[in-house]
């Protein structure tokens, strides 16, 4: 989410949360082999927060100061209160985004999330080929998205698709924008992958090359130019490939916070793979102390954890240090620069992979598509050397 | 396509104006983003509802703000802005 001011003054920095994200579920239909959820996701399908719950939680952000609802997943719609949580956020004042694959959309949920007062719809789209949509997605879903894509847009809703972006479809960046364009897409947003969760295990699979990153962002440029503002195109550059790291969620603690299906409060998506924290969970804890007073919350804020070369780099405020879960997964230390960076010694980590990826042995390698099957063996140990390869040791 | 005075605006399609209590100040809110007015954009942009002529949003700027230099000049430059920046659109 761009946070801006409006170039005439005020402030940017906030200490509010202004984006409650609510991964609702972890179930889905589908099972990309990019999703970013956690690998281990199988042990939050069976206690998810029931509605009242969500209500809770809906009020006590949105007395924070949340404004942009995002509700995620897994697969939202697979839960049939959605319709419930759409009308609350809707009184509460939220503008209210659902993120959807698009499966289990119907004429009777769309019109109930109309009257609701949902404020717009993003679908994720995969690739102009029936065959590559339904091979990365491991489901027959190509058409639906269509069909899909058609009732959003019949409703009078902006038209936002995302586009996880790989090796597999990269090529067809251009086709890509063209389907969006012919679908009447206001908004294009494409994801270059970023490696965590499933996409981490795969991404010797999942990468494409420097060049390919360079057409793909090329093509996008001259489409950009050509439609000018009729359809607004992000383009999230992939970080591997990139000087500096990203400024990861605008900051640790700052702007987002998610409630996971479990009802886990984070200050980014994967937070739960850093070692030795406590999350508090809404079940037990209020949000306004969760925010404000949890050591996780407030363990990253700032610059204090900060080590070199981060601390006294000039550049520090730019990115913060990058992504905490990146430096952990690659390095072993949270507290360590995010090693995309061309400062961090560690470096050679990213460079490795990117080697890794192109190294035709590697590749060949089967995909773990996000399965409760696989999850369940990545839970009992089963796929330990898979997960070795791609998580650095502390 | 700089705005004129008798230019009709209205909050662009997709987008929300509303006043955030807990931030203090107007906000603008559309697919993944969000604007943090300060409070004379948000005075000006709080007069926008698809039937008041900029000339007229002028007049009730200046009557509440009285004494401020080049104010017409601001006002319309701050909807040029709101205008690149799709926030608004014409009706007229």
């Amino acid at each position: 989410m761009a946070v801006q001011n409006n170039g005439v003054s005020s402030s940017t920095t906030s200490t509010q949360p202004l984006w409650l994200l609510a991964e609702i579920t972890y179930r889905c239909p589908l099972h990309c082999a990019f999703c970013y959820n956690p690998t281990d996701y199988d042990k939050h399908t069976q206690n998810e927060l029931d509605t009242k719950t969500w209500i809770k939680v809906l009020n006590q952000a949105r007395d924070l100061g949340a404004l942009q609802l995002g509700i995620s997943g897994g697969e939202p719609l697979l839960r049939d209160d959605i319709e419930i949580i759409v009308e609350e956020a809707h009184q509460l004042g939220y503008y209210s985004n659902l993120i959807t694959s698009g499966v289990g959309l119907t004429d009777k949920r769309i019109d109930a999330f109309k009257k609701g007062g949902l404020d717009h719809i993003q679908l994720s789209m995969h690739d102009i080929t029936e065959e590559i949509n339904n091979f990365i997605t491991n489901t027959k879903t190509f058409e639906l998205k269509k069909k899909v894509a058609a009732m959003i847009k019949d409703r009078g809703y902006p038209m936002v698709l995302n586009v996880v972006i790989h090796r597999y479809n990269i090529d067809h960046v251009k086709e890509i924008l063209e389907m969006a364009e012919a679908l009447g897409a206001d908004y294009v947003e494409l994801a270059n992958t970023q490696y965590y969760g499933w996409s981490l295990i795969n991404r010797n699979q999942l990468m494409p090359t420097k060049e390919q990153i360079d057409h793909a962002e090329l093509v996008t440029n001259q489409f950009r130019d050509r439609v000018g503002n009729k359809m607004k195109v992000f383009f999230v550059v992939p970080d591997y490939f990139a000087e500096r790291p990203k400024k990861c969620m605008n900051g640790w603690g700052e702007v987002f916070m998610i409630v996971t299906a479990n009802g886990d409060v984070l200050p980014c998506h994967s937070a739960r793979v850093l070692p030795n924290m406590v999350f508090p969970n809404v079940k037990d804890d209020e949000l306004k102390g969760a925010w404000y007073d949890s050591p996780a919350f407030n363990k990253f804020r700032g610059d204090e954890w900060m080590k070199e070369p981060c601390r006294t780099c000039p550049e520090k405020e730019n990115d913060l240090g990058g992504c905490r879960c990146q430096a952990f997964l690659l390095t072993g230390d949270a507290a360590s620069a995010d090693p995309v960076c061309t400062l961090s010694p560690n470096r050679h980590v990213i460079e490795q992979a990117v080697l890794d990826a192109q190294n035709p042995v590697l590749q060949a390698q089967p995909i773990i598509f996000r399965t409760d099957k696989n999850s369940k063996k990545i839970n009992n140990g089963e796929e330990k050397d898979r997960l070795g390869k791609f998580h650095a040791v502390p | 396509m700089a705005t004129q005075v008798n230019d009709i605006y209205k909050i662009a399609a997709h987008h929300r104006f509303q006043w955030e209590k807990a931030q203090d100040c107007f906000v603008i809110l559309f697919p993944e983003g969000m604007v943090k007015l300060n409070a004379s954009s948000g005075e000006i942009l709080k007069l926008v509802d698809g039937l008041t002529l900029v000339s007229t949003i002028i007049e009730i700027i200046k009557k509440k703000f009285p004494g401020v230099p080049e104010i017409e000049k601001d006002i319309l430059a701050m909807f040029d802005f709101a205008l690149e920046k799709a926030w608004i659109q014409k009706t007229n």
